[in-house]
């Protein structure tokens, strides 16, 4: 027989009643995180059949989708602020963790962001765990060798209800990257150039594990990019196997164990790892030795060519031609030099410590162009708080770009930050969807140095020529 | 949720392959605290104007639209954000199953709770359906087949439990429910911290 993968120690580990041909796991969830925008219907769920919350303490609750990236003095204040529907989804939060008796990470607290960066920042983030939240950037978790992934809210009911989901076991994929990355290349270029290869579609059924050199050469926020947009590649989860590095991101953090817990829980989790002789259901292998800084040119994540590169030729594809239509694209232009609106740096995928450091890295001594408005927005309040105690908030303002509070804002617009119709914005979130930033709006997805090298130039810019100065 | 054994409708067809969530409910219409009304919101930038007015030739907008039940898209539907405003929307709209050659993961979970049919079908099925817009097709899922225009049938992959459910108009958190004894014994060899 052979081994096991990481995937599979974690999958029997949960199993409160294992599948059968005729029925789906009853399959055990460690952590739930929740936001204002997938639980209100689920909440009421409960109310209808009278039914509390199983485990509160296994439950963590902010709100980041529809908040607003201005300060909110006071929830009084919160319709000054906010739409009034997204005031109200708010509120009625709020109401819903009282009546249930969930601590909720709101206005008041230092620790309120998004939800899929402040899980790791809190250490609740942790190696073995199953986690879930009715939001499909949950594959950003993997990055601690968790198995997370994203739920509807029917499912966000069942967990609340069960701390339980009925599960089917998914099938698994090795994707093994090797090669050192150039100067100015970095873990989102890797992921988009993954899903570039397989697809948005490439991944459907499949829990993916990265794996090989460049992985383990990945800090944890790099490795949580990746993750963070597997989805985006139709995969159920992504996963990376926890090693030191994910122990020393771990040690200190508030929610981890404590003393020799903590002990337990390294030993636990370093035997994690995939077996040497594990098999996977299909293999993939990417060298990123050659690669360069990647953009998308279309309306999906899977729509990619290097920055120096042109769009693709006409395939007379239906779904092609609608999206450079959609774009303001022509086939076989190149991507330098497209003029840019807005610059977005931000959201789960590209919203942490590092991203906001690469993105100062451009910025320093130099000015978002006249043309461009850029809005940076950290990933949590911890985020801003460290990232201004460095002065990177100077950095940003001095250039131009506005400093906001955590949310994930622009990344899809629920919050009042928008990219207006036509308007073409230079994103470091995940998807650019139709109307993903707003009614009418084109997105073009790249890492936080090709973001800020496009706010200076006013036009898409290969990041390489700005480092170094 | 209503039991549903067998569909017989007219199709609806959108050919574009990897249609999102965001494009069945844009997220501008995610701050409700309910399900209601979404189906007037379902497809909202493709359906209608920026003056807010139906647009003529989208085949939602279609006479007798509303009376299709059956939707027939392009390759890899439902992908994207996991919010199950998008089937709410469909089913609201007056959709029982939809069709393609794959369907996201996360939608296919989110549709299956909601009475709506993922139909799975090959390339060559899925070609005749695209070039058939309003044909009528039965979608049976008690033997878990579709009878195409031409009377042929062609079965689709649905796991037993789905099916009953589906057949039974059943919640699968009452299952959930029935198995508190087995969930409590397993909490209690695993001690955790949030």
């Amino acid at each position: 027989m052979s081994g096991q993968t990481l995937f599979e120690k974690v999958w029997q580990d949960h199993l409160v009643v294992p599948e059968t041909p005729d029925n789906p796991a009853v399959f055990y969830i460690d952590l739930h995180l929740i936001h204002e925008v997938t639980t209100p219907q689920a909440f009421d769920m409960l109310r209808e059949r009278g039914l509390p919350v199983r485990r509160p303490d296994l439950t963590l609750a902010t709100m980041d989708h529809s908040t607003p990236t201005v300060p909110v003095p006071s929830l009084g204040e919160l319709d000054v602020v906010a739409e009034p529907a997204a005031a109200g989804q708010i509120r009625q939060m709020i109401v819903n963790c009282e009546e249930f008796g969930i601590d909720l990470l709101g206005f008041d607290s230092e620790h309120r962001g998004i939800v899929h960066v402040i899980g790791p920042e809190l250490g609740a983030t942790q190696p073995g765990k199953t986690i879930v939240c009715g939001d499909s950037h949950s594959s950003t978790h993997g990055a601690f060798g968790a198995l997370a992934f994203g739920i509807g809210s029917t499912e966000v009911g069942h967990v609340l209800a069960t701390q339980t989901l009925l599960q089917r076991q998914p099938k698994t994929m090795a994707v093994n990257i090797e090669g050192t990355l150039r100067p100015g290349v970095g873990a989102k270029d890797i992921v988009l150039a993954l899903i570039g290869r397989i697809g948005v579609d490439g991944g459907v059924g499949h829990v993916l594990e990265y794996r090989g050199s460049t992985v383990r050469g990945l800090t944890m926020e790099q490795r949580m990019t990746v993750c963070n947009m597997t989805i985006e590649g139709g995969a159920r989860a992504g996963m990376i196997a926890p090693d030191d590095t994910t122990v020393e991101y771990l040690a200190g953090r508030p929610r981890v164990p404590q003393g020799a817990d903590w002990d337990a829980a390294v030993t636990r989790w370093l035997a994690l790892p995939s077996d040497d002789d594990a098999v996977f259901d299909l293999e993939l292998n990417l060298n990123v030795s050659d690669l360069d800084p990647q953009v998308t040119f279309g309306t999906n994540p899977g729509m990619v060519v290097p920055v120096t590169g042109q769009v693709p030729a006409d395939t007379g594809d239906l779904s092609f031609r609608k999206a450079l239509d959609y774009m303001g694209l022509a086939a076989g232009q190149p991507m330098l030099g497209t003029p840019v609106d807005v610059v977005f740096v931000g959201s789960c995928t590209n919203s942490r410590l590092s991203d906001l450091r690469e993105t100062a890295s451009v910025l320093q001594g130099r000015r978002v162009a006249d043309n461009v408005r850029m809005l940076v927005v950290p990933g949590s309040q911890a985020v801003k708080q460290q990232a201004e105690a460095e002065g990177l908030h100077e950095v940003f303002q001095a250039a131009g770009a506005e400093w906001r509070e955590a949310g994930c804002s622009m990344c899809l617009g629920m919050n009042g930050d928008v990219v207006p119709p036509g308007k073409l914005c230079v994103s470091t979130s995940n998807r650019n969807f139709e109307g993903r930033q707003g009614v009418g709006a084109r997105t073009v997805l790249a890492s936080p140095q090709t973001a800020a090298a496009a706010a200076v130039a006013g036009e898409i810019a290969d990041p390489r020529a700005l480092l170094n100065h | 949720m209503e039991k549903i054994t067998r569909i017989t409708s007219r199709t609806i067809v959108l050919p574009q392959s990897d249609i999102d969530t965001d494009q069945i409910m844009p997220a501008r219409y995610l701050t409700t605290t309910n399900k209601e009304g979404l189906g007037d919101a379902a497809f909202a930038d493709w359906r209608y104007d920026d003056q807010g007015q139906p647009i003529a030739d989208f085949p939602l907008n279609a006479p007798g639209a509303q009376a299709c039940q059956v939707l027939v898209a392009g390759n890899n539907f439902g992908c994207g954000s996991s919010r199950e405003h998008a089937p709410w929307g469909l089913v609201d709209f007056g959709f029982r199953a939809v069709i393609s050659t794959r369907i996201a993961d996360i939608f296919r979970n989110n549709s299956l709770k909601n009475g709506l049919v993922p139909v799975i079908v090959s390339a060559d099925v899925h070609e005749t359906l695209l070039a058939n817009p309003g044909a009528e097709v039965t979608v049976d899922v008690d033997s878990r087949t579709l009878t195409l225009p031409d009377g042929s049938r062609v079965e689709f992959p649905l796991d037993g439990f789905s099916r009953h459910c589906l057949m039974e108009g059943i919640d699968q958190l009452g299952y959930l429910l029935s198995q508190a004894g087995a969930i409590a014994e397993f909490e209690q060899d695993r001690p955790l911290q949030p």
